[in-house]
């Protein structure tokens, strides 16, 4: 029942088995929430350190609740990547950390790759809670879980994830987990934020953004950095809004029942119009109700059970 | 007078189209005479004073390997690299002769830096030839005193690590410096179109979510420093070729007479881009490693003279550099002490013959920098490396000669191991048996 | 070895000696609430349930109180148990709770759901009905009604099948050597 794993580091080398497992247990957790005593004795006596290198209200947040809900200890560790500069290693952070004897770290870090070094420098448990570019797993599952929710199952769905495909690590996460689950990923963006290559992932790439959404039952948008203006990614962000945001008219291209998703924090009028934010079809709230089940489910699978001989 | 005899080893000297069983007489430092064993009737007696006898059956023995490429860090990072250190791993790799580039701190550029390396590369017995820089502290502003670092010992000029942003810059340094005959050794990469990637762009990268550095940006500076030393008729080295695209410049340019010539590193030739999966930083370098076909083109274009010259771009750094998320490592990896073995690697592959192989690293670099080596003819300097190819042998860091580790073969194992480095005569490295 | 000790038959008449028991001693069967432990115990509970509603013509609300997250070896355990169904029907307080397991062993698992259940609110009452006693207590627990008593060795393992779930409804002892 438990993960064959030390680390929960990406989509990527996750079996379907492994996300179908997560799956369904975090459906049992979501139970939890709804209870008046939202808490279980689970973890009780387990320590999670929430290492965060960037600032995110919203994951961090999602991750202690669902280590209280536990009854893990919780504690926040906001390193800002200013000082980090100056400061002390990873390595160094890492070795400290483990001295304290936590048994998870939950890591974010501007650097893609970063969890996977930090698992190698500890012994205890590494979630990676989003490295640059490169992965965001637990919101990726949580992606799944709603859409699972919604649409009984996965496979044979059609997904669009619109955006800036190139700096997206819910991008990748989702190509990873959704194509594994049967379902037809296609990501449209600009072309100067659509990564060479990401075709290899096992999506379709598109730069026409009505073709992405054609026959969508699922349309993910991924948040836009404002400050990618800058670097010429896009020449205003009105014009990337034109091309690229969602609002009611482009949408109905989609299915009649498309569900949008979006990882949030959203900017209101620029990727997604307040419309379609609001509408019925938008489940971004329920993507942050099932977050914390879904991070529940990562920490039992996890940590729920005796340490393996040798670890 | 001092006699050395090395008997019955496997002499391949491209230089002199050698490849046999032959036995080297040497004196007073050079080479006396070479002839095969079978025929060769000329009596030695055992234990005469002043007579070294070697026996080199089973082994090969080719001229010292000389590496146009490292990075000794001295002055300045002497916590990643000595002139000594340096040195002793380019021995132990099996180079008697390695030209180092500029980027010390302070820059060599100047007399004062490059005779400071000189004199601590004095009593090593590995020849160090410094390289100047091309630009005053490497800033890519003016033009450094080249007569002044010819005269103190430098052999060219470049700013190696840096990319010479200014093409204007470029053409005069390929145009002054032909008053030296020096080549100009151009790193060749536009860092605007490089921007902060970090490894090849492409599928990888993408995969890895890093950012990636587009062959673009090497090609299109080597295309602009192939115009310019056709305009300037000035001598163009390339250094560390890894994309298609420079590979198809230079071929070209020779053809029509451009005075190029271009090194690849051993990292170039023998590992793609999807190395970096994993996030080794040992796998980080500029430029990147990169796309299968790229290397397919370097491996083609070594086996048509294109590229000229196998060079490590030995680039010592600590684990303070190394040790650290992915995209904040510094770039460089060592490849001193790994090159003949990991070249030899391909040539048991059948990509490239032996014989290309050792060229590349002997007689086609000193061609490229006018250098009166890498050859084993009769009256040349007596720098020699035997070689056990057939001897098996683990990476390890402890085992390393250089004071950095920064090397993706750490815990390989490889084919061929250098056994015994000779230069002016002289036994400058055994490779101790454990 | 493997030993029949109750069939269908003998199941079916103790659940309808426990459901008297249960409406005997609770003299407002509007209060009762019946929890089976999954799995087993909570198919056992919904039989319970269909038995006293018919003798009392009460509509009694049933439901499933998974005592997994609150299990004590969940740290010595080399894997997590899954999950199964946590399902309170209606607010506890004041309700007399039954709840239903098929084995009785060492009370640990008894345990655990009752401070599951307690998370719920505070019941009036919890007893305890169990299909089978096999006795070797660890915790200082006792069951309200028992279907039968089966003293058992400790090698001994007491299996409950039951046809919903195992398309047979029986109990078997198993001895340790055929396990």
């Amino acid at each position: 029942m438990r993960l064959k794993r030390k680390d929960l580091l990406g989509i990527e080398d996750l079996k379907l088995e492994e996300i179908e497992q997560i799956l369904s247990t975090a459906e049992s957790f979501k139970e939890v929430s709804t209870r008046e005593i939202k808490k279980v004795p689970t973890l009780r006596g387990k320590t999670i350190i929430n290492l965060f290198y960037e600032p995110s209200t919203r994951t961090r947040t999602s991750f202690e609740i669902a280590a209280k809900r536990m009854s893990a200890d919780a504690v926040n560790i906001s390193v800002s990547t200013s000082s980090v500069v100056k400061g002390e290693t990873l390595k160094d952070t890492a070795k400290n950390i483990e001295a304290m004897r936590p048994d998870c770290i939950v890591v974010r870090h501007p650097s893609s790759g970063t969890p996977l070094m930090l698992a190698g420098y500890v012994g205890c448990s590494v979630v990676n809670a989003g490295d640059g570019a490169h992965e965001h797993p637990s919101q990726a599952l949580l992606d799944m879980l709603t859409v699972k929710e919604r649409k009984g199952s996965i496979a044979g769905l059609k997904i669009a994830i619109i955006g800036d495909i190139a700096h997206s690590r819910v991008a990748r996460s989702n190509i990873y987990g959704f194509t594994r689950l049967g379902a037809e990923v296609v990501v449209a963006g600009p072309p100067t934020m659509m990564p060479a290559g990401i075709e290899t992932l096992g999506c379709r790439a598109t730069t026409d953004m009505d073709s992405a959404l054609k026959g969508a039952d699922v349309v993910m948008m991924l948040r836009i950095q404002l400050e990618r203006q800058k670097e010429s990614f896009f020449p205003t962000i009105r014009e990337y809004s034109r091309v690229y945001g969602l609002d009611e008219m482009k949408l109905k291209k989609a299915k009649e029942d498309v569900i949008i998703l979006h990882p949030g924090p959203i900017n209101r009028g620029v990727e997604i119009s307040s419309e379609v934010a609001d509408g019925p079809y938008s489940l971004i709230l329920d993507q942050v109700t099932n977050g914390v089940a879904v991070r529940m489910a990562i920490f039992y699978l996890l940590l729920g059970a005796a340490k393996e001989e040798g670890k | 007078m001092t006699r050395l005899v090395i008997r019955n080893g496997r002499l391949v000297d491209p230089s002199s189209n050698i490849d046999g069983v032959y036995n080297i007489y040497v004196m007073a430092g050079r080479i006396a005479s070479v002839k095969p064993s079978k025929t060769d009737t000329t009596e030695i007696t055992p234990g005469a004073p002043g007579l070294e006898i070697i026996e080199a059956e089973g082994l090969l023995v080719v001229p010292g390997l000389i590496d146009v490429h490292t990075h000794l860090r001295e002055p300045g990072f002497e916590y990643k690299e000595t002139v000594q250190t340096g040195a002793q791993a380019a021995l132990a790799g099996g180079f008697t002769t390695i030209l180092c580039m500029a980027n010390t701190k302070p820059v060599n550029d100047n007399e004062s830096v490059t005779r400071y390396i000189l004199k601590k590369a004095e009593a090593s017995g590995c020849a160090v030839l410094p390289v100047g820089a091309l630009s005053r502290a490497q800033k890519g502003e003016s033009l450094t005193e080249m007569a002044e670092l010819k005269a103190a010992g430098c052999v060219a000029v470049s700013d190696d690590g840096v990319p010479v942003v200014d093409g204007g810059l470029m053409r005069r340094a390929l145009e002054y410096s032909k008053i030296f005959n020096m080549p100009v050794i151009s790193h060749a990469e536009d860092p605007l179109i490089a921007g902060s990637g970090v490894m090849n762009e492409g599928a990888v990268s993408t995969r890895l979510g890093l950012k990636g550095i587009p062959n673009a940006a090497e090609d299109s500076v080597v295309a602009r420093d192939i115009s310019l030393a056709r305009l300037t008729g000035g001598r163009l080295h390339i250094a560390h070729v890894s994309t298609r695209g420079a590979v198809e410049l230079i071929r070209a340019a020779k053809g029509n007479g451009v005075k190029v010539t271009a090194e690849a590193t051993p990292h170039h030739l023998a590992l793609t881009h999807e190395a970096v999966a994993g996030y080794n930083t040992n796998t980080k370098m500029n430029p990147p490693l990169r796309a299968p076909e790229d290397v397919e083109a370097l491996r083609e274009g070594l086996r048509d003279g294109t590229i000229d010259c196998i060079a490590t771009d030995h680039a010592p750094q600590s684990t303070i550099e190394k040790d650290v998320e992915f995209d904040r490592a510094a770039n460089g990896i060592i490849g001193l002490e790994t090159a003949f073995s990991v070249i030899y690697g391909l040539v048991e592959a059948g990509v490239i013959t032996l014989n290309q192989a050792i060229a590349a690293m002997t007689i086609n670099p000193a061609k490229a920098f006018g250098l009166d080596k890498g050859s084993l003819r009769v009256g040349a300097q007596a720098d020699m490396t035997l070689i056990d190819l057939n001897q098996s042998w683990t990476v390890e860091a402890k085992g390393l000669k250089s004071k950095s580790k920064n090397t993706p073969w750490l815990g390989a194992t490889l084919k061929a191991r250098v056994v015994k480095t000779i230069t002016g005569g002289k036994s400058v490295y055994g490779l101790e048996r454990p | 070895m493997k030993k029949v000790v109750l069939d269908e038959k003998s199941i079916d008449r103790a659940l309808s000696r426990i459901a008297h028991e249960i409406l005997e001693r609770n003299k407002v069967p509007e209060r009762l609430v019946i929890l089976g432990i999954p799995t087993r115990g909570y198919h056992l509970a919904l039989k319970l349930r269909k038995k006293i509603e018919e003798i009392e013509g009460v509509t009694l609300p049933a439901g499933a109180v998974d005592a997994t997250l609150y299990r004590d070896d969940l740290g010595i355990k080399k894997d997590q148990p899954p999950l199964k169904k946590m399902d309170i029907p209606i607010p506890i307080d004041g309700h007399v709770v039954i709840m239903v397991d098929d084995v009785l062993f060492t009370g640990r698992t008894v345990r655990a759901a009752m401070n599951a259940l307690m998370d719920f609110g505070r019941p009036l009452a919890i007893q305890l009905a169990v299909l089978v006693d096999r006795g070797h207590r660890e915790l200082p627990i006792k069951a309200d009604y028992i279907g039968k008593n089966i003293p058992t060795s400790t090698s001994e393992d007491v299996k409950v099948h039951l046809s919903e779930i195992d398309g047979v409804t029986e109990v078997v002892i198993y001895t340790a050597e055929d396990k």
